[in-house]
């Protein structure tokens, strides 16, 4: 089969940017994935453009504004794993021949405050029972009840991703934390303080993926070579949705078995991508995980394998998951210091894993990085699990 | 005295013995909640609305403390999953709007609540959703005395 690589990068810094509408933020990203990649106009043979909020024809609008159409342009919507179902297309897309490049991009410019979300029927929302954040607390309280987890842990989530994100010029945060800070913090749903939930804002990523047929059939890891620029190909990414049964998926039911057997969106998805790759949770460098809540992180580490079930608590206090430790997560600072572009998250996870395999990430590099793993989840449920090796 | 209507149809039964409406599947003997044509669970055409029991216990809790969109209702408010017999967990509000007053695996109540500013203004109707409020507690107990 065809190997897939990312070919460039490009991002939009995450933020609020009142003057940039959607579609200018967009331009930019891919403008800067296009010329990593030196692909001109004609250098695509199909686009898949990631958005949740962005409405019709979002991505035909980015690449309208570019004089760069005629190709097939899909939208996508995953919800948080927007990106990372627009990636599985596009790296599909190549494997099975029909293109020899593709550009994704995802773009998004999200409403502000608790989100309106048009998946709750009108009688949720009038008994008060489409509060999304109370749906986070509740699967951080479980945490709390299984996995010796405490208000502590959470907060030394957001303090640890804080400071990942203080040298990431594209986080919307950039200013370290204390516990105490995040703990003073109102609470809004317990055991989440505000501080610990990430802030719904805008941006836009890009990448641009290309066919490899020289490398196709090689399983391992290149060896050697310059590592700025080097080929970083796409191991894995898999998108998968929830199965019936668990009260507090993603899928947001009304109602659950009364089972704890009930594999998650993300452990089906993690499954499948360490299969497609060739690859255990011990084989990883880095991680970019879903931190819509710091108790979401945590559950991603014991869904992902990065640790047994219920050892997420341990393994961030012995500090593997911070920058210097055995498994670096969130270097980017992650959704809690980026803030979450629904469409662009996943890319945005994309963009800085590339980055760091090509030990491009400046002050916040995880040294000699070759395995990485990105993973988002959310509502539908959607999960993405994306593999990328240098 | 005002009308009493359910925030969804179907939802639940009113009156003085309120219970949540279920669905037990014929094929697979699952049980849902809201009940449902199809199953989800199976997909079989086959789901029977069943009662559920109106007690159960405590499996997940917190409060809400901002008003979420599209609710017009006091705030804070609890909210959590309860465990029921029939082998469902729900999704519901629950009486007691401080965290720190419940406990995981504790007893807890179906009760149907009022949402206040749902009230139709100009018809006499309450509307109401299902709630679950602690079995032994006596502020639940004094609470309902005074409604």
């Amino acid at each position: 089969m065809t190997d897939v690589v990312v070919a460039g990068t490009g991002i939009h810094p995450f933020g609020r940017f009142d003057a940039s509408s959607i579609t200018d933020m967009g331009v930019v990203a891919v403008r800067e994935a296009l010329r990593e990649a030196g692909a001109g106009r004609d250098g695509f043979q199909a686009a898949f453009c990631a958005t949740a909020y962005g409405g019709v024809a979002s991505g035909h609008k980015v690449l309208g504004r570019l004089g760069m159409t005629g190709m097939p342009i899909v939208d996508v919507e995953a919800g948080c794993a927007s990106g990372g179902a627009a990636l599985s297309l596009a790296g599909g897309a190549i494997r099975s021949g029909q293109v020899e490049c593709a550009l994704v991009f995802g773009i998004e410019k999200m409403p502000r405050g608790i989100i309106r979300s048009s998946f709750f029927e009108p009688w949720q929302e009038a008994a008060g029972l489409a509060a999304t954040p109370s749906y986070f607390a509740l699967r951080a309280q479980r945490l709390m009840q299984t996995s010796g987890v405490t208000k502590d842990h959470l907060a030394a989530v957001v303090v640890k991703n804080r400071r990942h994100g203080a040298s990431n010029p594209d986080a919307m945060f950039r200013a370290e934390v204390s516990a105490a800070d995040v703990l003073a913090s109102r609470v809004v749903c317990e055991p989440l303080h505000l501080w610990m939930l990430c802030s719904p804002n805008e941006g836009a990523a890009a990448v641009v993926l290309r066919a490899d047929h020289a490398r196709s059939g090689s399983r391992g890891h290149s060896e050697g070579g310059p590592c700025a620029g080097a080929n970083v190909r796409l191991a894995a990414a898999v998108l998968r949705s929830h199965l019936p049964g668990s009260v507090l998926s993603e899928s947001t039911p009304m109602s659950g078995l009364a089972r704890d057997d009930v594999p998650t969106p993300t452990e089906i998805a993690a499954r499948a991508a360490y299969d497609e790759a060739g690859i255990g949770p011990d084989d990883l460098d880095v991680v970019e995980c879903q931190d819509t809540d710091a108790g979401r992180e945590l559950l991603s580490y014991e869904e992902l394998g990065l640790c047994e079930a219920g050892g997420s608590a341990a393994l961030l206090e012995k500090g593997g998951t911070a920058l210097g430790g055995d498994l670096p997560v969130n270097p980017s600072g992650g959704l809690l210091s980026k803030g979450e572009p629904l469409g662009a998250s996943a890319l945005g996870q994309v963009v800085e894993l590339t980055r760091q395999l090509q030990e491009r990430a400046g002050d916040r590099q995880v040294a000699g990085a070759r395995v990485a793993l990105a993973h988002t989840v959310g509502r539908g449920a959607n999960a993405s699990v994306v593999v990328l090796v240098r | 005295m005002s009308e009493e209507v359910a925030v969804r149809d179907g939802l639940f039964v009113l009156g003085d013995h309120p219970a949540l409406v279920g669905g037990r599947c014929e094929e697979c003997g699952l049980v849902c909640f809201p009940t449902s044509d199809i199953c989800p669970y199976c997909s079989a055409d086959s789901v029977t609305p069943i009662e559920l029991s109106r007690s159960g216990v405590l499996w997940a809790w917190t409060a809400v403390t901002a008003p979420p969109p599209g609710y017009e209702g006091a705030v804070p408010y609890g909210f959590g999953v309860v465990e029921l017999p029939e082998g469902v967990r729900v999704i519901t509000r629950l009486t007691e709007p401080d965290p720190s007053k419940l406990e995981s695996g504790q007893s807890m109540q179906l009760v149907l609540v009022p949402l206040t500013a749902a009230v139709d203004s100009g018809a006499d109707q309450a509307v109401l959703t299902y709630s679950f409020a602690p079995s032994e507690s006596r502020r639940a107990a004094h609470r309902k005395a005074e409604r």
